[in-house]
Order: structure tokens, then C-alpha cells, then sequence
């Protein structure tokens, strides 16, 4: 045989799992009769109506092909294209979490300078940070007024516990002898803070957005399906409550496909900013 | 008496011991470095040497002390005192290139990129750095290049005082005697005046003009300053022939091996204290005085 690379022979191996699964998957599922093969009392007794099943994946992949050929169409609230409920999911995910880097970062530079800022805020820190998201949301509600804005507002907070604590710890483990390259060549402390502690603290930071990102599409499926509207999270419970399984196993594949995106998208950040010492 | 061109008065430095009490590294130390003079400092790890430096850098304050250089109070460091560090401190994230230009945009704000990029790679040509190399990263060079970076980098910005800890300590004894040799080529050129550390007798004799000698701490004091009477250029295969050599090795060696423990551990009195001179010069002196007697003579 000839011999394959290891990224070769895993690839295989990958393909294979997956066709075998499929497969297994198909057969597990009792096919429904089509309604010519249907007896006289079966037909009576509504056996010919879809029944509410899992689907195998045959069926799975039709409903695919349908969804994505068209994935922006809109034809009323109940009933619109993947690509738009994904977009609205990444709309949301995308605002809170910006809105949390544009406060972790700033913050979390200064709490890593400052040993008297990290003592001060770390009580804080250590009671809010367990606290579940979606523990928020009745007070956002309330306050906010707005679902869409709520789901915004729960995304910012979950998102901002590990860039905050990155970003702090990533900037205090800076190595004093680079700091004191920056005192010696007299650069200032805006000058040192973008040239020397960012540059140093950047795969530390890059490292906290890259698990923020992770939480922020973990939390925003079961935001959506609390306020309702759009998102992939409501398409989902709105499929569930249709007693549409197919859909529903299509969009959760959906969800761990752009989930697997927003990820490779912070790991290529990672290894751009990264550094061997 | 003018004030030599870097001036240490009365310099201590006390730390906390760890166990409540208080720990002195050394108490008024006092002395002088002239301008254009290549000062080295030799004692035992842990004697103070890099506590000095890092005061001389301004990058440490002392406990108490003045420091002035060229007349003016060292209160923070400064591009007037360019300083390569022991374990070379370059910017990992930078290119060879980059970790010198940074410094000199530094030095130099109204440089246009392209002169600021010129002006580094000459330096970096000084030390033997051309080509390929200057575009990787630091952790892509050997030991010695990183520490040759280190070197051009300081020397790009003309610091008006050149301050080195150990800047070999970590290299194999070929690629030292190599970057011993470009450091003594670039010094001439420039005539900088520079305070070195190491803990080398051969590397120090072949680069001072003047070693000072540090006794064993706590209460560690600059004991001898020790002139190197051997002419310029030296090179390391002339030097050992040189009649002042040996002499000058022995009492050196003698110092680091047994009057750095004797002469260690006292407190001052309070006043400053400075290094005795020792001048050993062998050279058209009367026949055949043992290097013996002529030391006690001296150090009397
Ligand atoms: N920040 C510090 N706190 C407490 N002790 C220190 C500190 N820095 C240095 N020392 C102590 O001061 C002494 C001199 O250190 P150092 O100057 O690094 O020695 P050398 O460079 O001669 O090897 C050592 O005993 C060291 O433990
Ligand atoms: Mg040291």
C-alpha cells in the first residue's frame, strides 16, 4: 500500500466514520409507507398524515439542498429563509460581543497595569462572572424594554468575562524586561501601551476573545428561543413547536457549522498574532 | 575636583530580607567613570553588580544615592543610556530589522522611514548581520545573533553611556570571543564611554580600560579599581604575551578567589567608599621584580 500522509489517512478515516454513521443512521429509521401502499383502515385512521419522527438522513439532506439553494427568501414572520435567521443570529451575537470587546479590553489593560484596579474590581468580577447569562434577561426585559436589545444586551455579558480577564492577565504577565526596552528607548506610555504590552499581551487576548466568541453562539441559541421573533435559535423552536424534526436537525447542523466558522475565524486571529520567544 | 563625566555618590541599596528584616546589597558606594572610558565590573553572582546597572540605566531607583551623568541627576531612564540586557530583551514579535528600527524612530522622530531603516541595517552590517537574516524573527537566530541585535540596537541610538550586564554570559566561547571582538571594533569608532558587567577575567582584561572590583555581599563594596596597563589594539592572542598580563590575571584572580570573601560583610561608616587604585605595570621597570612584591606594594 501505498503509504499516505497522516493528514491523508485521518481525512480517510473521517470520511469513513461519517458514511458509516450515515448509514447506520438510515437503517435505524423504519421508512413510512408512501399512501398508495397504505391499506383501506390505515387510511381511515390518518396513518397516511406525516408522522412526527426522526428523520433519516437522507431526508435530512433534501431539506439541506431546499434550504440552501434559497436561503434569503421571506415570506412572512413564520416562515423565512436559513441565511436570514442566521444572519439576524450573527447580527446580535456580532453587536453584544463588539460592544463587549470595546469595554473587556480598555478595562481589562487597566486592571492588568493596576494592582490596586485588579483588587478593586475582583470582587465584582469573581460575582458576576458566574452568573448565567440568561439569568439576565427578566431584568434586561424589564429595564430595556426590547427583545431584540435584550438578546443583545445577555450576548455583551457573557462575552465579556474572558476577554475582561484575559486581556488583564495577558497585560500583567508582560515581561518586565520588554517593558523596560520600551522605558529605556523613552516611549511613553500610550507608545509603550501599542507597541510593547498589546503586541506581548495579544495571544493571551486573542486567546479570552476566541472563548467569548465560543460562549456568545452558545448563548444566543437559547436567547432566541426565549425572546422569539428571528434567529436561528427561535427557528429552531419554532420547527419543534411545527413538529418539523427535519428542519430541526438541519438547523442545529447549521449552528454547529457557523459556530465552527466563528471559531477558525479567531484561530487564524490567534496564529497572526502569535509569537515565539 | 570636577565631577567625572558619571559620577556614584554615596549609592546604597537595601531590600527586605524575607524574613522581616532588611537586607543591605552594598552602602555609599563611590566612584567615577571619565567619558570615552570602557569601565568593566567584575564580582560574584549576587554581589550587586546588576542592582548598579539597573540604577546607572535609571530603570531602578536606589535607597539612597546620586547618580549624575554628564552634570545631570539620573532620575529615569533615558536614550542618553542605551543598555543591553543579559538575556538580549529583543521584542519577539519584531523582525531582526524591526527591533533596531523601533529604537532608532525612537531616538530619531523626525527620520524618514527610509533613513531610519538605512541607519539600522548599517548597524546591524556592524555586527555581522546582512541579508536574509535582518527579516526573521529573533526566535529564528542563534544565541549569539540575538545578542549581536542587542548590540547594534543599542549602538544605533549613540547613547551617550553604554551599559552592558553580562551580554555574553550565555554564549559558547567562540561566538564570545567573536562579539567581543566587533563590540571592541564598534567602541573604538565611536569612543562611547561604556560601564560593563560580566563575571570573565580574560573577557574583562581584554576589554577595560579599568576593572572595578566588587566584593561578596551583603555590604558589597567596589574594593579595587584595577587599570589596565596594556595598549590598545589588543587582540586575544597578543595580550597573554604582554608582561602586564599575567600579573594583572593574578591579582584578579586572587581578589575573586579569596579577598572578596575577606573584605566582605562590613558595614560603612557612612562616609563614601571608594575603590583603592591598583596600577600594576611590569613594563621598563627595574629587573626582575616578582609580581608578588609589587602587588603588596600596591595594595597597601
Ligand atoms: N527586587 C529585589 N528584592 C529583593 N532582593 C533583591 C532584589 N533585586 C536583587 N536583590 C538581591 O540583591 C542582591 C544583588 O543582586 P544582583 O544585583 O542581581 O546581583 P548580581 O547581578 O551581582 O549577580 C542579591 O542578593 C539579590 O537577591
Ligand atoms: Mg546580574
Amino acid at each position: 500500500m501505498p503509504s499516505l500522509s497522516l493528514n491523508q489517512r485521518a481525512l480517510l478515516m473521517s470520511v469513513l466514520i461519517l458514511v458509516v454513521g450515515l448509514l447506520i443512521w438510515e437503517a435505524a429509521i423504519p421508512a413510512q409507507k408512501a399512501v398508495g401502499e397504505l391499506t383501506e383502515y390505515e387510511r381511515l385512521t390518518g396513518g397516511g398524515a406525516q408522522k412526527a419522527g426522526v428523520p433519516p438522513p437522507s431526508q435530512v439532506f433534501v431539506k439541506a439542498w431546499e434550504e440552501l439553494s434559497n436561503p434569503f427568501y421571506d415570506a412572512g414572520p413564520n416562515d423565512k429563509g436559513i441565511g436570514i435567521q442566521i444572519g439576524y443570529s450573527i447580527y446580535r451575537v456580532l453587536s453584544g460581543y463588539l460592544m463587549a470587546a470595546i469595554v473587556a479590553i480598555p478595562l481589562g489593560f487597566l486592571i492588568g497595569m493596576s494592582p490596586v484596579a485588579y483588587k478593586a474590581l475582583n470582587p465584582f468580577i469573581q460575582v458576576l462572572r458566574p452568573i448565567s447569562p440568561l439569568a439576565w434577561m427578566p431584568l434586561a426585559l424589564f429595564i430595556i424594554q426590547d427583545s431584540e436589545a435584550s438578546a443583545i444586551f445577555v450576548i455583551f455579558i457573557c462575552s465579556i468575562w474572558p476577554m475582561l480577564l484575559n486581556t488583564a492577565f495577558g497585560v500583567a504577565g508582560v515581561r518586565q524586561d520588554w517593558v523596560n526596552v520600551a522605558r529605556t528607548h523613552e516611549l511613553g506610555h500610550i507608545k509603550t501601551a501599542f507597541t510593547v504590552i498589546l503586541p506581548a499581551a495579544a495571544p493571551t487576548i486573542v486567546t479570552g476573545m476566541r472563548i467569548s466568541i465560543g460562549i456568545a453562539w452558545l448563548v444566543i441559541v437559547a436567547a432566541e428561543m426565549l425572546v422569539g421573533g428571528t434567529g436561528i435559535g427561535y427557528y429552531v423552536w419554532n420547527e419543534w413547536n411545527n413538529l418539523d424534526l427535519t428542519s430541526v436537525i438541519f438547523s442545529i447542523m447549521m449552528i454547529g457549522v457557523v459556530g465552527m466558522l466563528l471559531d477558525m475565524a479567531f484561530a487564524t486571529l490567534q496564529r497572526a498574532v502569535a509569537y515565539a520567544e | 575636583m570636577t565631577k567625572p563625566f558619571l559620577s556614584i555618590e554615596n549609592l546604597t541599596q537595601r531590600y527586605p530580607d524575607g524574613q522581616g528584616g532588611i537586607m543591605t546589597v552594598f552602602e555609599d558606594a563611590t566612584f567615577g567613570v571619565e567619558k570615552g572610558e570602557f569601565v568593566v565590573i567584575l564580582g560574584h553572582s549576587g554581589c550587586g553588580k546588576s542592582t548598579i546597572m539597573n540604577i546607572l540605566a535609571g530603570l531602578a531607583d536606589p535607597t539612597s544615592g546620586v547618580v549624575t551623568m554628564d552634570g545631570r541627576e539620573v532620575s529615569g531612564p533615558s536614550l542618553d543610556r542605551g543598555v543591553v540586557f543579559q538575556n538580549y530583551s529583543l521584542l519577539p514579535w519584531l523582525s531582526t530589522l524591526k527591533n533596531v528600527s523601533f529604537g532608532v524612530a525612537a531616538r530619531h522622530p523626525d527620520w524618514s522611514k527610509a533613513k531610519v531603516l538605512e541607519h539600522s541595517r548599517n548597524y546591524l552590517a556592524m555586527v555581522g548581520l546582512e541579508g536574509d537574516v535582518i527579516h526573521r524573527k529573533p526566535s529564528q537566530l542563534s544565541g549569539g545573533m540575538r545578542q549581536r541585535v542587542s548590540i547594534a540596537r543599542a549602538f544605533a541610538n549613540h547613547p551617550k553611556l553604554l551599559l552592558l550586564d553580562e551580554p555574553f554570559g550565555a554564549l559558547d566561547a567562540l561566538t564570545r570571543g567573536t562579539i567581543q571582538d566587533e563590540l571592541l571594533k564598534i567602541w573604538g569608532d565611536s569612543g562611547q564611554t561604556v560601564f560593563m558587567i560580566t563575571h570573565d577575567i580574560d573577557e574583562a582584561i581584554l576589554l577595560a580600560d579599568r576593572i572595578l572590583l566588587m566584593t561578596n555581599g551583603p555590604f558589597a563594596r567596589v574594593a579595587e579599581s584595577v587599570d589596565i596597563t596594556i595598549p590598545r589594539p589588543r587582540n586575544r592572542t597578543d595580550i597573554v604575551e604582554h608582561p602586564n598580563y599575567y600579573a594583572i590575571r593574578n591579582h584578579l584572580v586572587q581578589f575573586l578567589g579569596k579577598r572578596s570573601k575577606d573584605l566582605a560583610g562590613q558595614a560603612s561608616d557612612g562616609a563614601a567608599q571608594r575603590p583603592e587604585t591598583v596600577r600594576i605595570d611590569l613594563t621598563g621597570t627595574a629587573k626582575d621584580p616578582t609580581p608578588e612584591t609589587r602587588l603588596r606594594a600596591v595594595n597597601t
